[in-house]
């Protein structure tokens, strides 16, 4: 516990940039191509993106971190920050592919068993498969301990019941990391109970029911388990004993360049309403955004820098998640302020318009997927020493 | 409650923390009567050659590195320095640009506004006014900028051939306003050649920076402590909820000042020349520490209550200077509205380009 906070600087080498001109040249061809459109608001349908997935996954931008025998690349964590940040920066159709990169891949990795490694592992880096997680329940959202959905000792494996819930892409999933309760919790370790699981979704006994957003995309589902059955070996790492796992896990799903750029197509939409000559309002209220997006940016890089040199960053982790969230959620609104007195027949003032309704619309998600604000802050005080 | 830094890996850094921490102790100067600490201080920091650091050593310095010297100064902030330390630096830095060599004793620079000029005129003097000039009235010299016909040129002018009006910042400290009436410098260069006024505030927005990323992590150290000591409703009151999430977020404007200062120290200590990159770093960290000064300074007061806001507390050393601070070599609304115009002027296709260049 120490109140000291470290982001050391990073200088990203000269094999990042290289490959930065390499991801750059292939999103232009997709652009060109028309497999998607830069600014997040129309998104190409399951089997364009898994099309998509297949080419980024053959350009070898799928487990660039991973070992070569599990069909990995070995390269560094700041190379696979390039390729992530450059996605995301253009609103790049990466959902089939994204979640299996960045959290289920590197658990499987760590926990699984050889023989599912070798077969799960090179088909996620050839883009051919799709990861939902399997954390939040009815009853149980931000207090993941919570769980209840169980998994029953049964010979040869287990039977899982009950439902998850708000699980992204679960329509679309093969698998999902899910975590279910093999064991009561006890009096001493409420958090004591819970394993992870490999979860195949073609699996007799799981029904997924859609749950459309409030913006009228289909992304949540509902997963029901009746008797649904899992070989023993699909359990991964210690039976009873996932909250030992989830520490690292966090390091790698919150502090990425996701964490701030989900709204970035606003402020490149914004540029362009302003124009080259922008009022004194407009110009300063453009580099105070500038001035955030940068710093965020090299917190990132830097949390990156740390996760290459083998630490486990959760707490500056967490600083970025709160900090990116809470400023991507509140870019679209700032946008909306320092366009207002902008000609509505000014270039590019429509399609500005277009991307800053459907920011607004998805903001409010921001600071609540994958770890609410509430929670990071009570993590980032656990880190000060306060509980 | 005495200031226990951590060592730091920076060897300059380091006999910088030794010497503060004997010498600088924000509780003993808070209580200190009379300046006697000060002279004692500024000697030990000359001896260890910290003033002169950006000097090379064939121009009466020290010649330690960019990097070194950022680093000193992360920790001048740590311990809200009420010494001329910065901006002896900066003066040294500014010389050793026009190859000056650099007297002893304590110094400051000149302008420090973006829109105050200094006037070269044809008979080699110099006119003008520059406000709020730190430390002015404690500096034996001033490094400036100023401009002429041929361009830009670097002097120093003894502090005896300027006419001092002395003001004070929100900390107390001395910040004057220095009237140039044809002022004779003791020696005098061209700049070299792209170095201009802008050049100077963004080294010392760098340089101001770095300092606020010092001062906002004394403040977080100071009031996690505090919400450990200080016990309300029978508990410590960093036991409560929304006291935690407050020091949550102090934290991430700590993280987010150090980050930008450093991003900007370190794109400074490599860079070849003050180009677009160093201009974005730059402008950057003085605006995100500025920002992260205000809300930080704000934080660290509501947690500390009533006794933060008193004279005895040392919390005042820390937080009257990171908010005087902002407005020095342009402020937030300075550098925002000049780095708004710069990303408008390239246009929307070249925002993440400039975004991701490093």
């Amino acid at each position: 516990m120490t109140t000291e906070l470290r982001f050391d600087q990073i200088r990203l080498p000269p094999e990042c940039e290289r490959l930065r001109g390499e991801v750059r040249a292939f999103l232009a061809e997709e652009l060109a191509a028309g497999t998607f459109e830069p600014g997040g608001v129309r998104t190409p349908g399951a089997s364009r993106s898994a099309e998509f997935s297949r080419r980024v996954g053959a350009r070898g931008w799928i487990g660039m971190t991973w070992p070569k025998k599990y069909g990995g690349h070995e390269r560094s964590f700041l190379e696979r920050f390039v390729v992530t940040e450059e996605f995301q920066a253009i609103n790049a159709p990466v959902r089939l592919h994204f979640v299996a990169d960045r959290q289920s891949g590197p658990i499987l990795l760590k926990y699984a068993p050889e023989h599912i490694k070798m077969d799960v592992l090179p088909r996620i880096c050839r883009g051919e498969v799709c990861f939902a997680i399997g954390m939040s329940e009815p009853g149980s959202g931000s207090d993941l301990f919570a769980a209840k959905t169980k998994a029953t000792k049964t010979e040869g494996g287990y039977l899982i019941n009950g439902t998850k819930i708000w699980t992204s892409n679960a329509h679309l999933a093969d698998y999902m990391i899910g975590l279910f309760r093999t064991s009561p919790p006890t009096g001493e370790n409420r958090r004591h109970g819970l394993t992870q699981f490999l979860v195949d979704m073609k699996t007799p006994g799981i029904r997924v029911n859609p749950i459309y957003q409030m913006t009228g995309a289909h992304d949540f589902n509902e997963v029901v388990f009746e008797d649904a059955f899992m070989p023993d070996d699909h359990a991964l790492g210690e039976v009873d004993g996932a909250w030992k796992q989830a520490t690292s896990e966090l390091a790698y799903e919150r502090s990425g360049p996701e964490r701030f750029l989900e709204t970035f197509y606003v402020l490149t939409g914004l540029v362009g309403a302003l124009g080259e000559k922008p009022d004194l309002r407009g110009a300063e209220g453009l580099g105070r955004l500038v001035a955030q997006v940068h710093t965020l940016r090299r917190m990132s890089v830097s949390v990156a820098g740390m996760l290459q040199a083998g630490k486990e960053p959760v707490v500056e982790g967490s600083i970025v998640k709160d900090l990116g969230t809470v400023w991507e959620q509140k870019l679209p609104a700032r946008a909306r302020e320092l366009a207002a007195f902008v000609e509505p027949e000014a270039t590019n003032r429509t399609a500005f318009d277009k991307q800053l309704a459907y920011a607004t619309m998805i903001a409010p998600k921001l600071t609540i997927q994958g770890g609410t604000t509430e929670v990071l802050r009570g993590i980032i005080a656990r880190g000060l020493g306060l509980r | 409650m005495g200031n226990d830094v951590s060592e730091s890996e920076n060897i300059v850094a380091e006999t910088a923390r030794r010497i503060l921490a004997d010498l600088a102790d924000p509780q003993t100067i808070n209580r200190a009567v009379g300046d006697t600490w000060k002279t004692m201080l500024w000697t030990a920091l000359a001896d260890a050659g910290l003033p002169l650091a950006w000097v090379p050593e064939q121009h009466g310095g020290s010649g330690a590195s960019l990097a070194d010297g950022f680093a000193a100064l992360g920790m001048a902030g740590r311990f809200a320095v009420p010494v001329p330390l910065a901006e002896t630096l900066l003066a040294g830095w500014l010389l050793s640009q026009g190859g000056l060599s650099a007297p002893d004793g304590a110094m400051t620079v000149a302008p420090v506004r973006p829109g105050d000029r200094i006037r070269l005129d044809p008979d080699g003097t110099l006119s003008g006014q520059a406000r709020g000039v730190p430390f002015a009235r404690e500096a034996r010299h001033l490094a400036v900028l100023a401009n002429g016909a041929a361009g830009a040129s670097i002097a120093l002018v003894d502090a005896g051939a300027v006419r001092l009006t002395e003001g004070r910042t929100l900390a107390g400290d001395a910040s004057d306003s220095v009237a140039f009436d044809r002022a004779k410098p003791v020696s005098m260069a061209p700049a070299p050649p792209g170095f201009d006024q802008t050049t100077l505030m963004l080294m010392g927005s760098a340089v101001r920076a770095v300092e606020t990323a010092g001062a906002l992590q004394a403040i977080l150290d100071l009031s996690v402590r505090y919400a450990g000591e200080r016990v309300a409703f029978e508990r410590q009151i960093g036991k409560f909820q929304a006291v935690q999430h407050n020091l949550a977020r102090l934290a991430g404007e700590v993280a987010a000042a150090l980050t930008a200062a450093g991003s900007a120290a370190d794109t400074i200590a490599h860079a070849e020349t003050f180009d677009e990159a160093v201009f974005l770093e730059a402008a950057a960290a003085k605006i995100r520490s500025a920002e992260a000064a205000e809300q930080g300074v704000a934080i660290a007061h509501q947690v500390h209550g009533a006794i933060g806001f008193t004279k005895e507390h040392v919390l005042h050393r820390f937080t009257l200077r990171l908010l005087s601070w902002r407005d020095d070599f342009g402020n937030e609304s300075h550098w925002a509205v000049a780095l708004g115009n710069l990303v408008a002027s390239h246009g929307a296709d070249e925002l993440w380009p400039l975004i991701a260049s490093r």
